[in-house]
């Protein structure tokens, strides 16, 4: 059982293909899934997942920042010194993250309030720099968005998928409404919504995602 | 400014609100870094001391340039240049000063940039509006706490190599659930000391 080497600084996610966009956005939301098979970013698919609503929030900012940043890497892909290209990718970033920090506090002050420090730290999202890195930067922009688009949506979903069964199985309600037949027999587990729940419920998504792809191609086992 | 001593903040940034168990915090090298206990030893002593002078650092930007100058919106990019500033530089430093720490520490230090606990640590004592001593004892604490449980995760990883998971569990999945486990364990300590 060789032990995944999966660091978010030195990660390479396999299999860039270089081809159409169709195929771009299957590897990203699907066969590559950054969250479900390359384990990237999981910080905030744990800590925001207590409710629907609020894994729905985040997922849509890191659609918005993968997408912003891998264009803007990928327009100026040219012009950067590869040398500070980390810098300029991280400065990239953190105007979208700060663009979009901005937003939630003008007009949703709760749904800012409630997601604290987590929307300020998709900056160090491996997920957004790792497209950057391993996509946005040998690609044209339109391909670039396709893999942000792709890649923001794989992230979304499973954490769509968390945090329903999270709110569901931990306060048996769904984005704050109670579900008639299911409350009626079902006694709320409060463990999902704290801490433990969150890292159990992860486990079980990567387990099953793992059982369903079939073994993998392993070429270190 | 909350009353709470620096030393109960430091306490329970360790045990009731560990970084890592409570706040998800610095999973990817937590789950990338907990093969072996050595291995984990190393990163953990790296978090420790970047943590901690990197809210010291961050705290003494904000208050001093940041919140005069009316620049608060900035602090997410000031604070991640911070960081990675001060990493590149103690890198530096110690490359040219010890090189025995160079090599026990070195490969640890590049990562640390993308912990997003050295990050979170900067936003949470901005957020709890912590005063300088109660910021130091949460870096401080906080650092432990993650050290604490990567070396925990990393002893339970090294014995479950002789156990049977299923296929589809092997590797990042049952490192999660096991996780899950020690973050139970973990809330035992709750109502030892609250924060916040």
């Amino acid at each position: 059982m060789a032990d995944k080497q999966i660091a978010c600084a030195t990660c390479q996610p396999k299999g860039l293909c270089g081809g159409k966009g169709l195929l771009t956005l299957k590897e990203g939301a699907w066969t590559n899934n950054p969250l479900s098979i390359q384990v990237l970013g999981i910080c905030s698919a744990l800590a925001v997942t207590n409710r629907l609503e609020n894994s729905l929030v985040m997922g849509a900012a890191l659609l918005f920042v993968c997408v912003g940043s891998n264009l803007i890497v990928s327009l100026l892909r040219k012009h950067t010194p590869h040398r500070i290209r980390m810098v300029a990718e991280v400065a990239i970033i953190a105007t979208f993250v700060i663009l979009f920090d901005q937003f939630l506090k003008a007009f949703y002050w709760d749904m800012s309030k409630q997601l604290g420090p987590y929307v300020g730290l998709i900056i160090t999202n491996c997920i957004v720099m790792g497209r950057a890195e391993a996509f946005a930067l040998q690609n044209p922009p339109i391909l670039s968005i396709v893999d942000g688009i792709a890649n923001g949506l794989g992230y979304a979903v499973i954490l769509a998928i968390i945090g329903f069964f999270r709110e569901l199985l931990g306060t048996g309600e769904i984005l704050g409404r109670t579900i008639p037949v299911f409350s009626e027999w079902y006694t709320p587990n409060q463990l999902m919504i704290l801490a433990p729940g969150a890292f159990v419920a992860l486990g079980i998504v990567i387990g099953i995602f793992n059982a369903i792809k079939g073994p993998e191609p392993e070429e270190n086992k | 400014m909350t009353e709470t001593s620096a030393w109960v903040i430091f306490i329970a940034a360790i045990f009731t609100n560990n970084i890592l168990l409570t706040n998800f915090l610095g999973m990817c090298s937590f789950i990338a870094c907990s093969g072996q206990i050595k291995t984990s030893l190393g990163l953990g002593t790296a978090v420790i001391f970047v943590m901690i002078m990197t809210t010291i650092i961050n705290f003494v930007i904000y208050h001093f340039v940041l919140v005069p100058f009316g620049l608060v919106h900035l602090q997410f990019i000031v604070f991640i240049a911070v960081i990675a500033a001060f990493v590149q530089l103690v890198e530096m430093f110690v490359e040219r000063f010890s090189p025995r720490l160079y090599f026990a520490l070195g490969i640890f230090l590049p990562l640390i940039t993308v912990n997003c606990a050295i990050l979170g640590a900067s936003l949470f004592m901005i957020i709890r509006n912590y005063s300088f001593m109660q910021s130091i004892g949460f870096g401080l604490g906080a650092g432990i706490g993650w050290a604490v449980a990567i070396v925990l995760l990393a002893g339970l990883r090294q014995k479950m190599r002789y156990s049977h998971v299923p296929k589809c569990f092997e590797g990042v999945a049952i490192a999660m659930v096991v996780t899950g486990v020690l973050a139970m364990t973990f809330m035992g300590f709750a109502g030892m000391v609250t924060i916040q």
